[in-house]
């Protein structure tokens, strides 16, 4: 038996829905209400303002994820839902940390910043407020350097993704 | 411009859906709907309690096949229909409730009986609505009926806030429904057809296990075609008792944790099995791991969700029922070659399993009644043609397993959600459009009790229900459990106060007959078939009777407990 601690791969689910009140929180509901946890949520207007794109992350075994994706088209206002683990797919998101940027470390933090293509958007005689976008390995690995200096605070929004346009067969 | 009020464009939308009777109860949010719907000509059925209305509409809707409407008032008439509309939602019955809301400007501020039904309901069912503007009353009503009659049926909620419902606006009434998000899948994929009818010219034990399904496409036919074309035996589900005739030759009864021993036996030997309409609930599969062990599985299902939710599938083919069926005779022609050779040797063994362990009860017993042989009394003097509604519990079983149901829709029982109270109101339900019908609403002392002042609606509409009690003084269910698996210890299960039910009966201006000794029986329910008018049942039956076979818990369907255990076949 298949329980929501069981979690095995993160998926990224990309789901088209009409643009209504209400749908986000029918898509919340089925996840949550099936005892699974929305990891990351971003939700947009897309060209066509009739249509929103939700992207969410969720955590499951192929079953579990591939009967939330069954039961997410179910939903009246769901259109296309796509989870990507299946295809090539580019993701982003953005994080804005505060770290701590002592004497003696300021040049270091602002070098690593560059490597990351980072922009420090606010700055005290004791931080830097940096801002980072990327993809979910990016981030991770920026902030585990930062980390060594201090970070005070952190907030990210939920992650973004597209298909690639070029998918190479895959097997 | 030709307008009307928000309250007369959903009448007329009601009536542009062939909507004739609509189940409810008042308030001050719907007083405006009802003042319309008084002179409308359709008819209103008032039941008297919201949770009840609901179960009418579902009843009706099972027996007509189609949508049942429900019409109740804001905050405590929208809540109490919850019940309702998750049971209706899992057994698949197109029923709609309307519900009054507060004005749009009072949502969100605590308004008197204000409650947001839309997000209370969203998980119970398969589509809400909260309409925002008269204008877009009659698209929505359409879009509702459309949801809740099409694909896999389901349950529907449209909140309709007090201003929209006296707003004004052009009556239009859209001919089609165009929801580029919901396309229901009908049409069955020419591949797995061909697999399907291929796999099962080759099978030498196959099985059918017909579930609700059959019953909702309307698949009954051409399943009997099939069965008797390839001489495969059918086993149903509890939602799918009526979806082959249960006097068939090849009919095995009901499957699962109270199936027929030979029904169980087969699933666990069966090389081909093919479920139809079916899902494969925890109550029929037993011990997952363990289940048909030696099967391919086929899987006929219009909602995709069912397909690999519970096991693996060998060949899904998500399609209607009936649409898939009629494919898969095409494909098999008139006279198709089959394993004709082995399947005398596949009948024979399951006519030695029932042979084995027969259903039966011990009939020498001659102490009190036993409470099968009420449903056999049933079943003989109604001659196999009631249709029989029930609560949930023992009864229900002993009625899905001790009556045979020869006809679809003959039988409407509560399945997924199991909802006590469920039967009294549903019976109602099938009457309002059947008033010659003889319709059995089979309970226990517990369960009746929990809608029975709907005798109140049987009465007033004069709906000539036959209420069975199977009355064994405790809830006996969960006292079944108690006694097998929890030391005896009869936690909150024994009903010493029960009320006196001819008293009661009468009280309610029905008719009310007791029986208390085996050779009432057949007295009682004949007098009770006699009667015009409503009538409640009061069978004494002896207490301690258990439903078998019964698989417990976690158990594989060959595991079974029977009453008589078979001797071991050597």
């Amino acid at each position: 038996m298949e329980t929501p601690s069981d979690s095995h791969q993160r998926h990224t689910l990309s789901l088209l829905v009409d643009n209504r009140p209400g749908v986000l929180a029918r898509v919340a509901t089925l996840v949550s209400g099936r005892g699974y946890n929305i990891e990351s949520l971003s939700v947009s207007e897309t060209m066509d303002p009739a249509v929103s794109l939700i992207t969410l992350i969720v955590s499951g075994s192929p079953r579990i994820v591939s009967q939330i994706v069954k039961q997410l088209r179910k939903l009246i206002n769901v259109i296309k839902v796509s989870d990507l683990a299946e295809v090539d797919y580019v993701e982003r998101q953005l994080v804005i940390v505060r770290v701590r940027a002592q004497n003696g470390h300021r040049e270091e933090i602002m070098r690593l910043c560059e490597i990351f293509r980072g922009k420090v958007i606010d700055v005290s005689n004791k931080t830097y407020t940096i801002e980072i976008t990327g993809g979910q390995d990016k981030i991770r690995a920026a902030l585990n350097l930062l980390s060594e200096f201090g970070i005070e605070e952190q907030v990210s929004t939920g992650l973004t993704a597209m298909p690639r346009s070029f998918q190479p067969s895959r097997k | 411009m030709n307008t009307l009020s928000g309250a007369e464009i959903l009448i007329e939308c009601w009536k542009k859906e062939g909507v004739r009777v609509v189940f409810g109860y008042p308030g001050a949010a719907t007083i405006d709907i009802h003042h319309h719907l008084e002179v409308s000509g359709l008819r209103f059925v008032l039941c008297r309690h919201e949770q009840a209305a609901v179960h009418a509409a579902d009843g009706y809707a099972r027996f007509t096949g189609r949508p049942g409407v429900v019409l109740v008032t804001s905050g405590p008439g929208a809540t109490n229909t919850i019940t309702g509309l998750a049971g209706a939602n899992m057994d698949s019955v197109p029923v709609i409730v309307f519900s009054g809301q507060v004005s749009r400007l009072l949502i969100g501020n605590d308004a008197f009986q204000e409650v947001d039904i839309v997000g209370v309901s969203r998980p119970v069912t398969k589509h809400n609505y909260l309409v925002l503007s008269t204008e877009e009353l009659a698209p929505t009503v359409k879009e509702a009926f459309y949801v809740a009659a099409s694909g896999r049926p389901g349950a529907v909620l449209v909140d309709l806030p007090k201003d929209v419902i006296n707003g004004r606006a052009e009556f239009r009434y859209p001919r089609k429904v165009d929801l580029r998000a919901y396309q229901p899948h009908l049409a069955p994929h020419p591949k797995q057809v061909a697999k399907v009818a291929d796999l099962l010219k080759k099978a030498r034990k196959p099985l059918v296990y017909a579930g609700g399904g059959v019953i909702s496409s309307g698949a009954g036919e051409e399943l009997l075609k099939l069965a008797e074309l390839l001489e495969i035996p059918v086993t149903n589900t509890l939602m799918g008792l009526g979806g082959f005739p249960g006097t068939h030759r090849l009919s095995l009864g009901m499957l699962g944790m109270h199936g027929l021993y030979r029904a169980n036996m087969a699933v666990q030997m069966a090389d081909i099995i093919l479920a139809v309409g079916a899902r494969f609930d925890d109550r029929v599969t037993g011990a997952i791991d363990h289940f048909a062990p030696e099967a391919v599985i086929i899987h006929i299902d219009v909602d995709t969700t069912s397909i690999h939710k519970v096991v693996d599938v060998d060949v899904p083919l998500v399609a209607d029922a009936r649409q898939a069926l009629l494919a898969v005779l095409e494909s098999l022609g008139p006279a198709p070659e089959f394993e004709r050779g082995s399947r005398a040797e596949w009948l024979g063994q399951i006519d030695a399993w029932n042979k084995e362990a027969p259903l039966d009860y011990d009939r020498g017993q001659t102490a009190g009644i036993k409470p099968q042989m009420v449903i056999e009394s049933l079943y003989r003097l109604t001659k196999g043609k009631a249709v029989v509604v029930t609560e949930v519990g023992q009864h229900q079983m002993w009625a899905a397993q001790y009556y045979l149901f020869d006809s679809p829709r003959q039988f409407i029982t509560s399945g997924g959600l199991g909802v006590m109270g469920f039967g009294l109101p549903a019976a109602l339900g099938v009457l309002v459009d059947n008033p010659d019908a003889t319709v059995i609403d089979v309970a226990g002392d517990g369960s009746i009790l929990m809608n029975i002042q709907e005798l109140t609606t049987a009465v007033q509409d004069n709906l000539p229900v036959k209420v069975a009690i199977l009355n064994n003084g405790c809830l006996g269910m969960v006292r079944q459990w108690q006694q097998l698996f929890y030391d005896a210890r009869y936690a909150a299960t024994v009903l010493q106060t029960g009320p006196d039910f001819v008293k009661l009966a009468e009280a309610f201006g029905a008719k009310g007959f007791r029986a208390t000794r085996p050779d009432e029986v057949d007295k009682v329910v004949e007098r009770a078939l006699a009667e015009p008018g409503p009538v409640l049942m009061d069978f004494h039956v002896l207490p301690h009777e258990l439903v078998y076979p019964m698989v417990p818990g976690g158990k594989a369907l060959d595991e079974m407990i029977l009453e008589k255990m078979p001797e071991p076949s050597s």
